[in-house]
């Protein structure tokens, strides 16, 4: 019972996490229904970004955080700007291809600038866990959980609530309106790409204390992201958070219970298991033919 | 007629390569450029002519490799208290079972490729080589983990005159290699151009419109899947056996870049495509590596994907074709395999 | 439970008969109750305003929408069971509104993969190539010239179907159908953005259809041709058919005027 709890709280703080990286995937599909390959080198970037500020840089941790997460959103813009922008109307299979493309070039370039030695970042926060009962938890991550709650309350209050939401999504459900009544949808795309990469590269920025930052740290969480996505419904916000904790306790649990070996499978098993019984994922609508 | 001798003419040539080129290292090249070039021709069945986008297809490659060399290294199970033993077996036998296992996955993935088509697809295609890859990684008992399997026997044949021999000298891994990806070009080309493969094509043109006049699409896509599967299992034994040595690490979502990297290049949907592409991907690295970094390199491949999106969607060898046919004039009768726009 | 085992015989003399069909979309109902009987050998229309549930009407008989209620029986089989390719199968075959060709392939191959039926090259022999394999080839491709022949496209073969021009496009979507050896064609606005003269070439084209002995369902627009070539007009409006007959009597009937002719019709019929 006592392992139950610690997998349930460690299942929580990894999946806030995920949930961000998640729900950064599912806007950019939803909206610009690209299927994004850069967003695990996003994720590397944000982590590299945080070490470069922190250890080289000797920049104070938490404004390293927002910087980091701010030029994820400049490089997101950036490769929308680039790429994607000359894409509109390809078919997805041809924006898959370009996104991979992109996608192996940053990881390689992170590999050649940082190396491929593992780098650490210093935190702030004490290293002794904090002990709560049965539960012990480290503080840096009790810190992550609630930026990453913090920023998914944030995200979906500025999707739902605002103006620069409401544009997002009209331009989504119909861009012909939308630009008949005044969105600029160009901007609105690489605003939707800007934030999904900076939720990524927030993401990255927060684990990397955590962990450790590698060129190929995105890899598996890239693909974990896709399939918290999927488990949400793609374009499903409030899915891919659910489907981000889910995905967190069941790596846990799988890990905890089963083998720590195939912690990493479970996500892959999970989106397998549940394409072959709901083929549309768990919230998305049948489509018409005719 | 005419047109036809060329690509005859052009395995002559390959066929003669090992008499008169000195340097052996460009024969291990051309060899392995030749094991990624039937991984290729057969991704395109599935990528090119059905139309479906597999991001998982070094699986089946990867799959055939290590069926290959368990079968021919044998292996010993512990459940519990029970153990199973699996003999050596000759490496024929491997080879073969290599090409059946991996079709038997290409059977499953078809049948779910009817359920999920598109992004859904795609990612689970990549999910189950990613599965593949954790198996190879944890079960250490039948796999030896990230310690790889070592001492692969290479293939063997009985040789006129020369008894049974062990290909271990390049120049027979260089043959065998060039034999079986004619083989498997032909084995394209006649599927692609009968009933079955116009059936292929019809779903990668217009799915409702292929079920209006009675194709029954599932059956050509799994058959396209397990086809290509098996296909790719046999490149997956090829590499084992030449290679001699197989780790979890064939499972990298890279090399199932790669691949897909060499058909969209060379042509997808055409059958010479995966050759030209092949060619050119799987002997650049070599021929970088004295010059670039591994890192440098895919950065550079990176830059190529997109540049070819960008500037030459239907690959190089729809473009020639249409350079070729605007020289000798309109009218003349385009590819019949070449892809519109 | 439904009354309609797969040996009930249609009434005598109707080829298809739609029974009691009923299509909810997420609560909203693109078709109420639909009935009709399409007899062999003749040409019915199916009219009405736009979102009247024609369309939706084509995808449930043709196995692409499977109803909310009801059966579609031809030749003794209920249609709603059975998948669209394993419908065409049975010689019920459609065209699409939208132009539906097989756009990177060549004219003569988008008619070859409409005579995938008539084919019986599986994967095993298809690898061997025999001599049978070749024979087949040899009729198929005949068989396909003969119906580009008749729909007039023989001397663009060999071009890109994508490349053809528009009215081109719309024939040779039918001749895909007909080369599915249809003993039932389904037409889904045949017409729409033809111009007259090939309107009134289409009309030839459809005559000389039915006297290969093929019956007709047409959806269309086009009320000149509709009432020029019909047997039965039936008018459908909201999911819910409101007149049924010749074409004479449906044109005076008045609710159909008064519901979906309008003034303009009546005008343009003088």
């Amino acid at each position: 019972m006592d392992q139950f709890l610690q997998h349930i709280v460690n299942g929580t703080i990894l999946g806030g996490t995920y949930a961000l990286l998640g729900i950064g995937l599912t806007l950019i599909f939803g909206i610009m229904r690209v299927v994004n390959f850069t967003h695990g080198e996003l994720y590397a970037f944000g982590a590299y970004m945080a070490y470069l500020l922190v250890q080289v840089l000797q920049v104070n941790f938490f404004l390293s955080l927002v910087l980091a997460a701010a030029l994820g959103v400049a490089l997101g813009a950036l490769i929308e700007f680039v790429l994607l922008r000359r894409l509109r109307g390809a078919d997805i299979d041809t924006v898959m291809l370009v996104m991979i493309g992109a996608g192996i070039a940053l990881q390689n370039f992170w590999q050649l600038a940082f190396s491929g030695v593992a780098k650490s970042i210093n935190h702030p926060f004490p290293n002794l866990p904090l002990v709560f009962g049965p539960v012990s938890v480290a503080p840096i991550r009790i810190f992550v959980i609630i930026v990453a709650i913090a920023l998914l309350i944030g995200f979906y209050l500025l999707i739902n609530r605002t103006r620069i939401g409401v544009a997002m999504r009209a331009s989504f459900q119909d861009p012909d309106v939308a630009a008949l009544m005044g969105v600029n949808i160009p901007l609105m795309r690489t605003l939707t790409f800007g934030l999904g990469s900076g939720l990524a590269a927030i993401a990255g920025a927060l684990l990397g204390p955590i962990f450790v930052v590698t060129p190929t740290m995105g890899d598996l969480v890239a693909l974990k992201a896709f399939a918290i996505v999927i488990l949400g419904g793609l374009g499903n916000i409030v899915g891919a958070t659910i489907g981000g904790f889910v995905l967190g306790i069941v790596e846990e649990f799988g890990a905890g219970y089963i083998s720590s070996g195939y912690r990493d499978a479970m996500g892959f098993l999970l989106i397998i298991v549940v394409l072959a019984f709901k083929p549309q994922g768990l919230f998305a609508a049948k489509e018409r033919i005719g | 007629m005419s047109a036809r001798i060329y690509p005859w003419l052009f395995v002559a040539f390959l066929a003669s390569v090992p008499l008169w080129i000195g340097n052996q290292y460009f024969l291990y090249i051309l060899t392995s450029a030749g094991i990624f070039i039937i991984a290729a021709i057969s991704l395109n069945l599935l990528l090119g002519f059905t139309g479906q986008l597999s991001l998982g297809h070094v699986a089946f490659f990867g799959i055939g490799a290590y069926v290959a060399a368990l079968s021919t290294l044998g292996f010993d199970l512990e459940f519990g208290s029970a153990r199973f033993v699996f003999p050596r077996q000759p490496v024929w036998v491997g080879f073969f079972a290599a090409i059946l296992v991996a079709g038997g996955f290409g059977l499953l993935i078809g049948k779910l490729a009817f359920r999920v088509r598109g992004a859904y697809f795609v990612i689970v295609t990549i999910s189950f080589a990613q599965v593949m890859r954790m198996i190879a990684l944890n079960w250490v008992d039948l796999t030896e983990g990230p310690m790889a399997l070592n001492n692969i026997p290479p293939l063997s044949l009985w040789i006129p005159g020369e008894g049974v021999v062990g290909f271990f000298k390049k120049e027979y891994n260089y043959y065998l290699v060039l034999v079986l990806a004619v083989l498997s070009y032909l084995l394209v080309q006649r599927i692609v151009r009968s009933r079955v493969g116009r059936a292929m094509i019809a779903l990668r043109e217009n799915e409702p419109l292929a079920l209006s006049v009675g194709v029954d699409v599932t059956r050509y896509l799994v058959v396209a899947t397990v086809v290509s599967a098996g296909m790719a299992g046999m490149a997956g034994a090829l590499y084992t056996h030449y290679i001699r040595i197989v780790d979890p690490d064939v499972f990298l979502f890279i090399y199932t870049v790669t691949m897909v990297i060499m058909v969209v290049t060379g042509g997808k949907g055409t059958l010479a495509g995966p050759v030209v592409g092949g060619f050119i991907f799987g002997a650049l690295p070599e021929l970088l590596r004295e010059v670039a970094s591994p890192e440098v390199q895919w950065i550079l491949y990176g830059i190529a994907m997109i540049a070819i999106v960008f500037f030459l969607p239907q690959g190089i060898v729809p473009a020639l074709a249409a350079r070729f046919a605007a020289r000798r004039g309109p009218g003349a009768k385009p590819e019949p395999e070449a892809r519109a726009p | 439970m439904t009354g309609h085992s797969s040996g009930r015989l249609s009434p005598p003399g109707a080829l298809l008969e739609v029974a009691n069909v009923a299509v909810h979309f997420s609560g909203l109902v693109a078709i109420a109750d639909l009935n009709f009987r399409v007899p062999e050998g003749r040409i019915l229309s199916l009219i009405g305003p736009n979102g009247a549930g024609k369309t939706t009407a084509f995808n449930v008989i043709t196995g692409f929408l499977k109803p909310t209620a009801g059966h579609v029986l031809y030749r003794g089989h209920d249609l709603t069971r059975l998948a669209a390719d394993k419908i065409a199968g049975l010689g019920v075959v459609r065209t699409f509104q939208r132009t539906s060709i097989f756009g990177g392939c060549t004219v003569f191959e988008n008619v070859l993969i409409g005579s995938h039926l008539r084919g019986r090259t599986e994967t095993w022999r298809a690898l061997l190539r025999s001599a049978r394999v070749d024979a087949e080839e040899q009729a198929l491709a005949g068989h396909a010239r003969e119906i580009l022949d008749f729909v007039g496209l023989g001397a663009r073969s060999g071009e890109l179907a994508g490349n053809l021009a528009y009215g081109e496009q719309r024939r040779l979507g039918i001749a895909i159908a007909l080369a599915a050896d249809p003993k039932l064609l389904l037409l889904d606005e045949p017409a729409a953005g033809l111009n007259p003269s090939e309107t009134e070439e289409f009309m030839r084209t459809v005559g000389r259809i039915r006297e290969r002995g093929v019956t007709i369902l047409l959806v269309e627009h086009d009320m000149r041709l509709v009432m020029s070539i019909s047997d039965t007009v039936v008018v459908l409006n909201n999911g819910v058919i409101i007149a049924e007959g010749p074409p004479e009597a449906v044109q005076r009937d008045p609710e159909v005027i008064r519901a979906y002719l309008g003034q303009g019709y009546k005008r343009a019929a003088g």
